[in-house]
């Protein structure tokens, strides 16, 4: 992690200024002014889509190809009621749950197998932890398109297909390269002493993992189950290649089936059921970065 | 810690090397060995030697076609979105109360971007009598046929990619802010520009951040899978058609898995190759301090 900036404006001093100082000043502000319009311009731009998105979703079927403005003119929830309905037996709370069945086993068991794993190579030695660390590295290079038609085979051989073992049991043996290292650089950032003191004080290994280092680690063990969350709701590969029947669709296919089904007329019902599969990645990045960037700061941790 | 530390190290890295062995090193073998069978799910696979290769770089029309799209592809994109992600960064870089907030507003499209709603919702404000098209008309432009006509497909796609530089842009802002004030106080007492400090001060020293953005964005950029499937799945005219749809279609929709397996590490041996030359190239242009903290 970098260390945080410091964004309190310059502490000013009181005395008299020089022509020339006030002039540099003078110019700052007005490239702070300048810098604030483009941005806010731009960001605007940015996200208009997104914005224009949730007001489309409460528009009618003629008004979404007929106007950019945000705001409705008739609004209507008959999308979100009939795109929630489905064109299938099942409502889009049925996918949510199976969205859930997905991400939690997934997200619990990367967190928990990789902080094991990055404690590992970050507080002992063994022989081949070199080459081993070598081999974490590169695999955040491979490209997951190589292995994946006899990882398919392989499930295929366990009778997994159409179950979500497929999409979160790799993930149970801290095979995301990248959070492990991430934990490596967060734990070789954290002063030993406690951990030295807790084992003189009779703790194993373990304890002293779960007991002193994890509580330290939350932050990053927070923003690895935030990421894993986020790649998992958007995960559109993983189902569409393991999951056929449409009882065990989670959001992603469900929305692609309703694309599919409906899209030659009902547009809204695509749109607003579009807002709601977002939804969740979009609360859960409000809410956690708070959290995140208040646990670095009052944990301190800093590298 | 302890003498038994080395037994201990092990076990709790093992369930790593059980999950690499068995998820990763196994299947990425067995697929190199696949690459050279006919292998339709229904029999044993049978070794065919380098039919399979050969069948890819002589008579394969598609192959070509689908090869040529995904360069085509990965070059506009990685280098236009990395020069958006750096350009905002740097304007961002300043003392501004709001930077957090900018910061989070920009990263929002990263957060969503490759989910399938977001490929959606590409659809549709790039569709004939979409929102781009009436922002066009309004400000009295032409509309453009985003999706239709087999020029554009492939830039619209570039686009949606180019609107994810948020993450790229949250890693270059933080090297951005770790280069030491002191150079510009110093550089601009000799009288360089702004312009002049960018090129000589602040690009060097970000050389690493610029290198690590251009692997990692290179390589998801190789595996677009989302996008193309769901906006255009693959046309107009296979103008969209990157090979991973490629393989994806042999591979799920064909059951030709030897041939996919082919294609696939053909795609993976370039991407090695381009990574191979980044990093031999890096010695040349990668600028790493001695000591970070002087």
């Amino acid at each position: 992690m970098t260390t945080i900036p410091d964004l309190k404006p310059m502490p000013q001093s009181e005395r008299t200024r020089s022509p020339q100082e006030l002039k540099i000043q003078r110019e700052q502000r007005r490239g702070a002014i300048i810098r604030y319009v483009v941005l806010t311009a731009f960001g605007l731009l940015m996200l208009y889509p997104l914005i224009w998105l949730v007001g489309a979703s409460f528009k009618t079927n003629e008004e979404i190809f007929s106007s950019a403005a945000f705001w409705p003119k008739d609004p209507t929830i008959q999308g979100y009621i009939d795109g929630w309905q489905t064109s299938t037996p099942y409502t889009f709370a049925r996918f949510f749950m199976n969205s859930l069945y997905i991400v939690i086993p997934k997200m619990l068991g990367t967190a928990f197998s990789s902080v094991i794993v990055a404690y590992g190579f970050a507080r002992f030695d063994f022989p081949g932890k070199k080459i081993l660390f070598g081999i974490l590295i590169a695999t955040l290079l491979l490209p997951d398109v190589v292995t994946r038609i006899p990882q398919y085979l392989l499930f295929r051989e366990l009778g997994w297909l159409d179950t979500y073992l497929p999409l979160f049991v790799p993930q149970w043996f801290a095979l995301e390269a990248f959070f492990v290292f991430m934990l490596i650089q967060f734990m070789r950032s954290i002063p030993r002493d406690m951990e030295e003191a807790a084992r003189v004080d009779g703790a194993n290994t373990f304890q002293v993992l779960w007991y002193v280092v994890v509580p330290m680690l939350m932050p990053a063990i927070i923003s690895v189950c935030l990421f894993q969350f986020m790649w998992t709701m958007n995960d559109f590969l993983g189902p569409l290649i393991y999951i056929s029947s449409v009882e065990n669709y989670p959001v992603s296919l469900a929305l692609k089936l309703s694309i599919d089904t409906t899209e030659a007329f009902n547009w809204n019902q695509i749109l607003a059921m579009t807002v709601l599969a977002l939804a969740p990645s979009l609360i859960v990045f409000f809410i956690a970065q708070k959290y995140f960037i208040e646990g670095i700061s009052t944990g301190g941790v800093k590298g | 810690m302890g003498g038994d530390s080395k037994f201990l190290g092990i076990a709790y890295v093992s369930p790593y090397i059980i999950g690499l062995c068995l998820f990763t090193a196994f299947p990425f073998l067995a697929s190199l060995y696949l690459s050279f069978t006919d292998y339709d799910l229904l029999s044993t696979p049978e070794w065919v030697g380098l039919d399979n290769y050969e069948r890819l770089f002589t008579r394969d029309r598609t192959f070509s076609k689908s090869l040529n799209v995904t360069l085509l592809y990965v070059f506009m994109t990685v280098p236009l979105k990395l020069a958006f992600a750096l350009l905002v960064a740097v304007v961002l870089n300043y003392k501004l109360k709001a930077i957090g907030f900018f910061r989070t507003a920009y990263y929002v499209p990263s957060v969503l971007g490759g989910s399938i709603a977001i490929a959606v919702l590409w659809r549709y404000i790039f569709a004939e009598a979409g929102l781009v098209n009436m922002g066009l008309t309004a400000i009295g432009m032409e509309p453009v046929n985003w999706f239709g006509d087999p020029q554009n497909a492939l830039f619209t796609l570039t686009l949606l990619r180019c609107w994810q530089f948020g993450s790229a842009m949250v890693i270059f802002l933080a090297a951005l802010q770790s280069v030491d004030k002191s150079l510009y106080e110093a550089s601009s007492i000799d009288g360089a520009g702004k312009w002049q400090q960018f090129r000589y001060i602040t690009v060097p020293l970000i050389t690493p951040v610029i290198f690590f953005n251009l692997i990692m964005q290179t390589v998801q950029a190789f595996q677009e899978f989302n996008g193309p499937y769901i906006i255009t799945n693959g046309g107009p005219l296979k103008s969209t058609y990157l090979l991973p749809l490629y393989i994806y279609d042999k591979a799920f929709k064909s059951f030709d898995m030897g041939y996919a397996s082919a294609i696939a590490w053909v795609l993976f041996v370039i991407i090695m190759v381009l990574t191979l030359i980044a990093f031999w190239s890096s010695k040349k242009w990668v600028y790493y301090a001695g000591d970070k903290r002087s």
